[in-house]
């Protein structure tokens, strides 16, 4: 990994280099905001619980419907950067709402407040990602933008990971003290706020025109050049069956995966960071659709592995190292593959609607993966998963040839 | 603007974030430290003695060093002096000589646990549990545990992927039954299995392995009746959550939202035999699981705003719609009578 402050995109003369130093702000950014969103995510529960006496039942059912509107959200944040032309302006808005909310948390108490503050951290959430990545992709090299997500991730998720165990020593330090989780929360959004104000380029993503009226940017959307990677991104959505499962089945197999639950979602996480520049650089050298697919290789391993009558520790670590893997090669290898192929005029509208597709696509997975659950048991329905998978993955491959 | 000024300014802010940060936390733990310190102390009882009475097992939620632990206060005296077990929990329930505690264990990563304890509050057997406690009981007969955990699925791009899991086990030993998955959902006469089914807050009957919980589907909720035997649950009336068997067993306490906002709820009684629902004077919205004093008594928690760490308190009010509100227990939560 290289290490530098330039807020250009590499010139053809040095390709095998550097990523830029918006970059590394950008990744900074990220990373302070997950340390002070997955701080609160991670005592949430117990806030609302031990604290505040309310039901996680009623929660859930709210959390569920509100996280289908960020998806809509994140389509308005694309458009908006496109039509605005500002995407650091964008991104700071949702980033704020994002650390607004956290000291919001403080005087709401009942049901709907707490339900209101958290739709209103998801809705920023969503806001802001695709013009952050239209701004990723606007700096970077456009040989090295697998590279470039992938530094931009790992930061982001060495923030996921510190997050935890920020909140949890401070509970240690005051018992019970909630109130202080939030307020360290907010510090750490407010610092990644300032990061992002102060020191990432305010870049005009267009080349310095008034954005794109809505009619064009919905012919850029619909144009050949992005249709058959959509429809391929979209594919394989529908055939991901969500992580949840994939750790219940584990779970549900051997002994160890059940007392170590939790920490699932750790050594993933894990796995994810320490190969999201590797593989990024992987699909920079060899196609980041072929990497896009391997990624999906590893998710069908997953199922297989998950699949299997009988388990072990070692098997079940090696289903949470492939599923790192698929992240590595999935999650910012696509707005990689996506951004080369929109005019930069389009960019975030482009990069949003292929994470829309992703998220609709697996959530109606989600939806109908469960009734499969149901009717024939865990190891089926994974097998059954992995078959349209294959198939599924033969279709995206054909709508993905020539794509780089 | 210069990158020297943009440097001082992100300067100003780091220092600002930092120091208004520890200067909260430190303040907090400093008001947390006085706040114990000036708090009445709570009386105290033996714990043997309350334990041969008639008595109300519950978690203590009195500001000190035994907050969140488990007491138990003599039913004829239940805003008296408490006697203090050794269990921590965050959902108890209790019988004559067996209890269940559920509780979070917080860490980097927090871990869940439940447990069954016997009559010297000493773990006898751990239970499976994978979420965050919600409700527990115990059968009448001692024969069954079930409990209720919410557990969510940790990837915020799969959204919609929550669930309750209710298990029932047998304390005897043997596998633990998923009301979800091991049952059938009737509704009408017809089997709904709608892949959002949610099922929690078990009551057990005395009769052997019936017991009533609540359904969902959709937006729609159902008071539902269980048997362990034929793995059925049956709905008998919409609208009901978190039902609660009166002691002679012809009415079940519930909430209901009858209409109002998410998040809200009014208790009342549902008979059995008639299958009228009488509302009852308790106007705040009430959001736990219900257990009965007595024929005629309820109690349940209410959370109380105020400073430091969680308050709450037992409430009770007349089953039959008369009367009032009263303040029941002090500093409590989570209540079990045991006559």
């Amino acid at each position: 990994m290289y290490i530098s402050i330039r807020d250009r995109p590499a010139g053809p003369r040095d390709r095998r280099t550097r990523v830029a130093g918006t970059v590394f702000l950008l990744g900074v950014v990220s990373l302070l905001t997950d340390v002070s969103s997955e701080m609160v995510a991670a005592v949430l529960p117990l806030y609302l619980t031990a604290e505040l006496g309310l039901s996680l039942i009623a929660y859930g059912v709210v959390d569920g419907l509100y996280q289908g509107v960020s998806a809509l959200v994140r389509i308005f944040g694309g458009y908006l950067n496109d039509r605005s032309n500002r995407p650091k302006w964008i991104a700071a808005a949702g980033y704020g709402v994002s650390a607004l909310s956290r000291i919001a948390l403080i005087p709401a108490h009942g049901f709907a407040a707490v339900t209101a503050v958290v739709t209103a951290d998801r809705l920023g959430k969503g806001f802001r990602t695709a013009p952050r990545d239209a701004l990723i992709a606007d700096v970077s090299d456009p040989a090295a933008l697998g590279r470039a997500f992938g530094v931009h991730r790992t930061l982001d998720t060495i923030g996921a990971a510190l997050g935890p165990l920020a909140a949890f020593a401070l509970l240690l330090a005051v018992p019970g003290g909630y109130t202080s989780v939030f307020v360290a929360s907010f510090a750490f959004g407010v610092l990644g706020v300032a990061v992002l104000v102060l020191f990432v380029p305010d870049r005009r993503t267009g080349g310095g025109g008034a954005g794109l009226p809505l009619r064009r940017l919905f012919t850029e959307l619909a144009g050949p050049r992005l249709r058959r990677p959509l429809i391929a991104v979209g594919v394989l959505g529908l055939l991901t069956v969500g992580d949840g499962f994939l750790y219940l089945s584990l779970q549900h197999r051997d002994d160890f995966a059940a007392r170590w639950f939790p920490l699932m979602y750790v050594g993933t996480n894990l796995v994810y960071l320490l190969l999201a520049v590797p593989v990024g650089r992987l699909a920079d050298r060899v196609g980041r659709a072929r990497v896009f697919l391997g990624g999906h290789v590893a998710l069908l391993a997953v199922y297989l592995v998950a699949a299997a009558p009988s388990g072990g520790l070692w098997l079940t670590l090696l289903a949470l190292g492939l599923l790192g893997a698929y992240y590595a090669a999935t999650d910012g290898v696509l707005p990689a593959l996506i951004s080369p192929r929109v005019p930069a005029e389009a960019r975030g509208s482009g990069i949003a609607a292929a994470q829309t597709v992703v998220v609709l696509a697996r959530f109606a997975m989600a939806l109908a993966f469960a009734v499969l659950w149901q009717f024939l048991g865990p190891s089926a329905a994974l097998c059954l998963a992995a078959g349209l998978l294959t198939v599924g993955m033969v279709a995206a491959w054909r709508l993905l040839k020539g794509i780089e | 603007m210069s990158l020297r000024n943009r440097l001082a300014i992100f300067a100003a802010v780091l220092v600002l974030a930092v120091t208004g940060t520890v200067a909260f936390v430190v303040h907090t733990r400093r008001q947390q430290d006085q706040l114990v310190a000036a708090a009445p102390p709570v009386p105290v009882t033996d714990l043997a003695a309350v334990s041969r009475r008639p008595r109300i097992v519950f978690r203590s939620t009195a500001i000190g060093d035994d907050y969140g632990r488990v007491a138990v206060v003599p039913l004829a005296d239940p805003g008296g002096a408490r006697a203090f077990t050794r269990a921590r929990c965050d959902r108890v329930y209790s019988r004559d000589g067996a209890a269940v505690c559920l509780y979070a264990k917080p860490g980097f990563v927090t871990t869940y646990r439940a447990e069954v304890l016997n009559a010297d509050w000493t773990v006898t057997r751990d239970l499976p549990l994978s979420g965050v406690p919600s409700r527990t009981r115990l059968s009448p007969d001692g024969a069954w545990a079930a409990t209720t955990t919410f557990v969510a699925g940790h990837d915020y791009t799969s959204p919609g992927e929550f669930s309750t899991e209710t298990l029932v086990t047998p304390l005897a030993g043997g596998v633990s039954l998923n009301l979800e998955s091991d049952f059938t959902l009737l509704v009408d006469g017809r089997r709904n299995g709608s892949q959002d089914r949610n099922m929690w807050g078990v009551t057990f009957t005395g009769a052997d392995g019936r017991f009533y919980a609540t359904a969902a589907s959709g937006a729609k909720t159902w008071l539902v009746e269980g048997s362990i035997r034929d793995r059925k649950l049956v709905a008998l009336r919409e609208d009901a959550e978190c039902p609660a068997l009166s002691p002679d067993g012809t009415r079940v306490a519930i909430k209901t939202r009858n209409g109002q906002a998410e998040g809200q709820w009014l208790i009342a009684v549902y008979d059995l035999a008639t299958g009228r629902t009488t509302r009852l004077a308790e106007k705040r919205s009430v959001d736990d699981q219900i257990e009965w004093l007595d024929d005629t008594n309820v109690l349940y928690g209410l959370p109380r705003s105020g400073v430091g760490p969680s308050a709450s308190d037992v409430w009770t009010v007349p089953a039959d719609g008369s009367g009032s509100p009263r303040l029941f227990i002090p500093d409590a939560w989570s209540p079990a009578v045991i006559r």
